[in-house]
C-alpha cells in the first residue's frame, strides 16, 4: 500500500508525490475524506490523479493512498433495476442512508451484501471448466436469467458447488485449476472498467435491433451488435428518441448510461420504467435495465468513467449470451470531460481544445460493441449495440465529437431543429442520415417480414428524395409550375412525411409500432399513391385527390390498436378505391 | 489559530500569488487586509507545494505588495441563511445593503451546494400557470422545472419576467411561494424596475434580492447566483417554500467567468469561454428541482441576452443543453408590436407533457399544442413562399395557413404584459383560431376531443 502526500491541487486534479510504488489508473483515497481517485499519469514519483468528488478543502500535504487496484465494477446479481453513479456507487442506498444530496467521501458497496440470491448449480464437482462456461443461474428479475460465469483465467475442475441461498460475496463453491491451487467462487466477480471484458470470436451483425420507431426500423435500422449516433443541437430530441430505443428495443437487458445530462431526465427514467410494460413479456421494463447516473452537476472526472463503468456491466451480460443494448447520452459531455482534465494536465491541446487522443478513446469504446461468439464451451451467442447521442455546439456537426463519431459508427440519425420546430418528431432528417446496415439486413427483413420490405421502405424514401427536389422548384416558380403527377407526389411525400415517419412518444397508441403494422402502414400509403396515378391518368383532378376525405383516415392508421390494424387498413384500402373511382365516375360522366 | 502572510507575491487582473502558506485548502475562502485597514476577500483557485493561486472578489486598486496581510479562514464562500431574508436586499457577495439590520443567520451554509442525487429527485408535473399563453399553452411551465428566456439586447424580457413572478401560481393551491432574484452585473435601471415591480404589486415580502450592478466588480457575479441559489435552497428544501428563482443576466456571469479563465491563461473553448463553462452552468441550473422528501421546489427562470441573437453562441447554446427547453423573444415580433414577443416555434418546454392533460389543465391540451403547433409552422412557411413568389401561387389550403398564422400571432401571442389570461380562456382562443382551417387537417387531435370541442355540422 502506497502512501503519498498532495503537493498540488487544482480542480479535480490533485498531484500527490511519494508515490512511485503505485501503478497507472490504480485508485486512490485522497484526503482524510477518503475521496476516490484514479492515477492518470506518474512522472518519478509524482502522480496526477483524477479526483471523482469535490475537491474543496484539499490541501497540501493531505494523504494519499493508492488502493493498489485498477477502477472496477462489481458484477453480480443484483444489478437490474439500480441507479449507479459514474463510479457504480448505488444512488437508492446512498439517497437512503445519506439524504437527498450527494455528500464527499461516501463508500458504499455497489451490490449489496446482505441481500441472498438462490442459486441453481448446472455443473457438478469433477466437471471441467474453462472461463465463460456456466457454473449455474439466479433468477434475478422475471426478465433476467442472470448466469453465473466461471471468471477469466480460472480454468479448472470443478472441486466442490452448491446450490441455495447466497449473498454476493458468499463462497458457492471452488475451481482447482491444472497447478494445483484451488479458487473461490462467489456470485459476483470484479472486472477493470478500462479493459474489454473478452470473448472467443466477433461475428458482422445479421439481426436488426427491432425499436417499434417507423424512421428507424424502416428506413434507418440498426443491428444487433451495431453502433449508431444521434447527434443534434438541443431541442431536436435527442433524449426522446434514446428513451424511446431504450424502452422498446428488443434486447434483453439495456444499460442506460446518463453522462453529464440533466438530473430530472434520469428521474424521469426512473419513475416511468417501472409502470411501463414489456411488449413481448409483459413485465415491467424496468427488470431488464440499469442505469448509470452521472447528471451535469455531478463531479466532472467521474463522468469520464461512467461510460466505461456502463459498457463494462453492458458486456457482462453480453457475456452471459444475451443481447444488450448501451445507450450512452450524452457522449459529447464525456468527450468535454476528457477536455477538462486534459487542460488540467497542460497537454498540448487539439482542435477546439479538446486532446489529440479524443478519436481514439471513442474508437475504443464504440468498438467494444459487437456480435460475439462468447467465451465457454456452449459458444454462447451475444451481441453489444451501442448507441451514442452527440451534443454539438450550435448544432454544427462539423466539430471534433460528432465528426471523430462519424468516422466510428455505422448509423447516423441526424436530428434537425427546422424538423423539431415543426414538431415534426422524431426530428430525424431523412435526407442526411444513413444507415450502412441497411443491405445487410434486407435478407432478415424479407424472411421475416414481408418479401419486398426493402423494395417497399425504398420506394417511400425515393419519393421523400423526389419532394426534396420538387420543393426547390416550389420555392422558385410556385406550385402551379408542376404538373399533376408532379403535384401527387408531393401530396404522397406529405402522406409518407406525416403519416408515417411522424411518430409520437407520448401517445400510447403510436409510441410502439410493430414489424408487421409499418410494413401494412407503409403499403397503404403507396397504394394511395399508386391508385391515386391511376386516377390521374382517367382523368381525375388533384384538387379533389387532395381533399379525399380518406386521407384523414390514413392519417390517423398510424394510432389503431395493434390487435385489429389488418382489417382496419384493408377497409381503409377498399375506401381509397371506391373514393377514387367515385371521382373518375364523375369525370368520364 | 488563523495564521497571516505578507507573502503575495505578484497580483495580475483578478488573480494574486500568496508564497510561503502553509495548510492552505483547495477553494477556501480569503481575507485580503490592505495597509488602510480595508478588507477585501478572494478564493483559493489552486494550490501548489507553499503557493497558493487565488481569486479576488473585488478590484485589487490599492493593494499593496509589501504592506497587505492575507489570512485564510479555513472554509469556503458562505452564507448565513434565515426566514428574516425575505424582504431584504442584499450584495452579490450576500452582505445587506438596504440599510437595514444585519441578519441573524439561523445557519451558514456552503454557496456551492452538493448535487442532488438523481434517485432523490421528484419528476416536476404541477402546472404553473403564468397567464401567458404562449408559456401556458405551448410551453407549460412546471414546478421545479430549470425554463431559461433567450432574449437580446432591447428586447422586454425584463417586463416578461416581472410578469411571471407576479402572475404564476400552482391553481387551487394557496401555498408558501418566495422569489429570490439574482441581478447579475444589470444596470440600476433595470434592477430598479423590478424592484419597483415587487413593491407596487406587494411581492417585494416575498421576496429576496441579491443585487450586482453593471457597476460593481465584474468578479463578483461568479458568486452572485450561488449566494441567490443557496437561499433559495434553504428556503425550498429546510422551510417548505415554493421559490421561484430569477437570474438576470447569464452573459454577464458567463464573462466574468472567462474573466478568470483567460487571467489564468487556460486553454480556451469557443470564444474564449473556458472548456469548462458546460459543466459551470450545471452546477448552477441543476440545483432546480423537487426533491422527494421535501415539500418545496425550486423553479428557476435564468435570463441571458443572446450576442447578435445568435442562438449558437456559446452561452445559450450550453445553456440550452442544461435547461429544460428555453423561451426564446423574437425581434420581428416585438417590431410587429406583439407583446410578449415570444417566438413560439423555437421555444420549447421539455417537461410540459407531464404537467398537462385532464386533472392538470385540460384533455384537449396535448392535441391542441402540437396542432397549434404544426400549423403555425406550416402557416410560416406559407408566407415565406408568398413574399417570394405572391398570394397567387399558394394552394387555397396554403392561403388559409398564412392567415391562421397571423390571426395567431394577433389574437395568440398578443397580450399585454398586464394581462392574466386563465388556462381554459388560452385553450378557448387555441380553438377559435384552428377554427379557420378545415376540420380535416385536425390530424394531430383525438378524434373524439374534436367531436367534443369541435362538433360535426349535420
Amino acid at each position: 500500500m502506497t502512501e503519498g502526500r498532495i503537493i498540488k491541487v487544482s480542480g479535480p486534479l490533485v498531484v500527490a508525490e511519494g508515490m512511485r510504488e503505485a501503478n497507472m489508473f490504480d485508485v486512490v483515497r485522497v484526503g482524510k475524506d477518503r475521496l476516490i481517485g484514479e492515477i492518470i499519469e506518474m512522472r518519478g514519483d509524482r502522480a496526477s490523479i483524477q479526483v471523482y468528488e469535490e475537491t474543496a478543502g484539499l490541501g497540501c500535504g493531505d494523504a494519499v493512498v493508492s488502493t493498489g487496484e485498477p477502477l472496477s465494477v462489481e458484477l453480480g446479481p443484483g444489478l437490474m433495476t439500480n441507479i449507479y453513479d459514474g463510479i457504480q456507487r448505488p444512488l437508492e442506498v446512498m439517497y437512503e442512508k445519506y439524504g437527498s444530496n450527494i455528500i464527499k467521501g461516501i463508500d458504499e458497496k455497489p451490490l449489496s451484501r446482505d441481500k441472498k440470491w438462490t442459486f441453481t448449480a448446472t455443473v457438478k464437482a469433477g466437471d471441467r471448466v474453462k472461463a465463460g462456461d456456466v457454473l449455474g443461474t439466479v433468477n434475478e428479475t422475471e426478465l433476467v436469467l442472470h448466469k453465473i460465469l466461471v471468471p477469466f483465467g480460472k480454468d479448472g475442475t470443478v472441486e466442490e458447488i452448491q446450490s441455495g441461498d447466497f449473498t454476493v460475496a458468499e463462497k458457492i463453491g471452488s475451481i482447482k485449476n491444472d497447478a494445483g491451487k484451488s479458487f473461490d467462487v462467489t456470485l459476483m466477480q470484479k472486472w477493470p472498467v478500462r479493459k474489454a471484458r473478452p470473448y472467443a470470436s466477433k461475428l458482422a451483425p445479421s439481426e436488426p435491433m427491432v425499436t417499434g420507431q417507423r424512421v428507424i426500423d424502416a428506413m434507418f435500422p440498426i443491428a444487433k451488435g451495431g453502433t449508431a449516433c444521434v447527434p443534434g443541437p438541443f431541442g431536436s430530441g435527442k433524449t426522446v428518441v434514446q428513451h424511446q430505443l431504450a424502452k422498446w428495443s428488443n434486447v434483453d437487458i439495456v444499460v442506460y448510461i446518463g453522462c453529464g445530462e440533466r438530473g430530472n431526465e434520469m428521474t424521469d427514467v426512473l419513475r416511468e420504467f417501472p409502470e411501463l410494460k414489456d411488449p413481448r413479456s409483459g413485465y415491467s421494463l424496468m427488470k431488464r435495465t440499469v442505469l448509470i447516473a452521472n447528471t451535469s452537476d455531478m463531479p466532472v472526472a467521474a463522468r469520464e468513467a461512467s461510460i466505461y463503468t456502463g459498457i463494462t456491466i453492458a458486456e457482462y451480460f453480453r457475456d452471459m449470451g444475451y443481447s444488450v443494448a448501451v445507450i450512452a447520452d450524452s457522449s459529447s459531455r464525456w468527450a468535454e470531460a476528457l477536455r477538462e482534465m486534459s487542460g488540467r494536465l497542460e497537454e498540448m491541446p487539439g482542435e477546439e481544445g479538446y486532446p489529440a487522443y479524443l478519436t481514439s478513446r471513442l474508437a475504443q469504446f464504440y468498438e467494444r460493441a459487437g456480435n460475439v461468439i462468447c467465451l465457454g464451451s456452449d459458444a454462447r451467442h451475444g451481441t453489444l449495440s451501442a448507441i451514442g447521442a452527440v451534443s454539438p455546439q450550435g448544432g454544427d456537426i462539423s466539430e471534433p465529437v460528432s465528426q471523430a463519431t462519424l468516422r466510428i459508427v455505422k448509423v447516423f440519425w441526424g436530428l434537425d431543429s427546422s424538423l423539431a420546430y415543426r414538431r415534426h418528431f422524431p426530428a430525424i432528417n431523412w435526407l442526411t442520415s444513413y444507415s450502412l446496415y441497411k443491405d445487410k439486413l434486407e435478407e432478415w427483413f424479407n424472411a421475416n417480414v414481408a418479401r419486398d420490405w426493402n423494395a417497399v421502405t425504398g420506394e417511400a424514401m425515393r419519393i421523400l428524395s423526389v419532394e426534396s427536389e420538387l420543393e426547390e422548384i416550389v420555392k422558385l416558380v410556385g406550385v402551379d409550375a408542376l404538373s399533376p403527377s408532379e403535384r401527387l407526389t408531393l401530396e404522397a411525400a406529405r402522406s409518407v412525411r406525416e403519416d408515417f415517419l411522424q411518430q409520437n412518444a407520448f401517445e400510447d397508441g403510436d409510441s410502439y409500432t410493430s414489424l408487421d403494422k409499418q410494413y401494412r402502414l407503409i403499403k397503404l400509403i403507396l397504394s394511395f399513391y399508386k391508385k391515386s396515378g391511376d386516377a390521374l391518368k382517367r382523368g381525375a383532378d388533384i384538387e379533389k385527390i387532395a381533399d379525399l376525405p380518406v386521407r384523414e383516415k390514413i392519417g390517423r392508421a398510424k394510432s389503431a390498436d395493434p390487435e385489429k390494424y389488418v382489417a382496419e387498413y384493408e377497409d381503409i384500402d377498399r375506401e381509397i378505391t371506391a373514393e377514387l373511382a367515385a371521382l373518375t365516375d364523375k369525370e368520364d360522366r | 489559530m488563523i495564521r497571516e502572510y505578507k507573502t503575495i507575491e505578484e497580483v495580475a487582473g483578478p488573480l494574486m500569488l500568496v508564497r510561503r502558506v502553509e495548510g492552505v485548502k483547495y477553494d477556501e475562502l480569503g481575507e485580503i487586509e490592505l495597509p488602510d485597514g480595508s478588507v477585501r476577500r478572494c478564493r483559493v483557485l489552486e494550490v501548489n507545494g507553499d503557493n497558493v493561486l487565488v481569486q479576488l472578489f473585488e478590484s485589487s486598486a490599492g493593494l499593496n505588495l509589501a504592506q497587505s496581510k492575507v489570512r485564510f479562514l479555513g472554509h469556503g464562500v458562505e452564507l448565513g441563511v434565515s426566514p428574516d431574508m425575505l424582504g431584504r436586499v442584499f450584495s452579490g457577495m450576500g452582505e445587506v445593503i438596504d440599510g437595514g439590520p444585519e441578519i441573524i443567520p439561523e445557519k451558514t451554509l456552503d454557496i456551492n451546494g452538493t448535487p442532488i442525487n438523481p434517485a432523490a429527485r421528484n419528476y416536476p408535473s404541477e402546472f404553473i400557470q403564468t397567464g401567458i399563453s404562449t408559456i401556458d399553452g405551448l410551453n407549460t411551465l412546471v414546478r421545479g422545472q430549470k425554463l431559461p428566456i433567450f432574449s437580446g439586447s432591447g428586447m422586454p424580457h425584463a417586463n416578461l419576467a416581472a410578469q411571471i413572478a407576479r402572475q404564476a401560481k400552482v391553481r387551487g393551491t394557496d401555498t408558501n411561494f418566495a422569489v429570490v432574484f439574482a441581478a447579475v452585473g444589470i444596470t440600476f435601471e433595470e434592477a430598479d424596475f423590478f424592484i419597483s415591480d415587487f413593491k407596487r404589486t406587494g411581492a417585494i415580502d416575498r421576496t429576496v434580492l441579491f443585487i450586482n450592478l453593471a457597476s460593481d466588480a465584474a468578479i463578483e457575479r461568479i458568486s452572485t447566483p450561488r449566494m441567490a441559489l443557496t437561499a433559495a435552497e434553504y428556503l425550498a428544501f429546510e422551510k417548505n417554500m415554493h421559490v421561484l428563482v430569477i437570474i438576470t443576466d447569464i452573459t454577464n456571469y458567463a464573462e466574468a467567468l472567462r474573466e478568470v479563465s483567460a487571467a489564468r491563461k487556460e486553454v480556451p473553448g469557443r470564444r474564449g469561454y473556458p472548456g469548462y463553462l458546460y459543466t459551470d452552468l450545471a452546477t448552477m441550473y441543476e440545483r432546480a428541482g423537487r426533491k422527494l422528501d421535501r415539500e418545496g421546489s425550486i423553479t428557476m427562470i435564468p435570463i441571458l441576452t443572446m450576442p447578435e441573437d445568435d442562438k449558437t453562441h456559446p452561452i445559450p447554446d450550453l445553456t440550452g443543453y442544461i435547461t429544460e427547453g428555453q423561451i426564446i423573444l423574437s425581434r420581428d415580433l416585438y417590431r410587429k408590436g406583439i407583446l410578449p414577443p415570444v417566438d413560439v416555434l423555437p421555444s420549447l418546454s421539455r417537461l410540459k407533457d407531464k404537467g398537462i392533460g385532464a386533472g392538470k389543465t385540460r384533455e384537449d391540451h396535448a392535441g391542441t399544442m402540437n396542432q397549434l403547433f404544426s400549423s403555425y409552422a406550416r402557416g410560416k412557411e406559407a408566407k415565406e413562399l408568398m413574399v417570394v413568389l405572391g398570394e397567387a401561387a399558394l394552394t387555397p389550403i396554403d392561403r388559409l395557413y398564412a392567415k391562421f398564422a397571423d390571426e395567431f400571432e394577433k389574437l395568440y401571442v398578443n397580450q399585454s404584459f398586464y394581462e392574466n389570461r386563465t388556462i381554459e380562456q388560452t385553450l378557448d382562443i387555441g380553438w377559435q383560431l384552428l377554427k379557420l382551417l378545415p376540420r380535416s387537417e385536425m390530424k394531430r387531435i383525438k378524434p373524439e376531443i374534436l367531436d367534443k370541442y369541435w362538433p360535426k355540422e349535420n
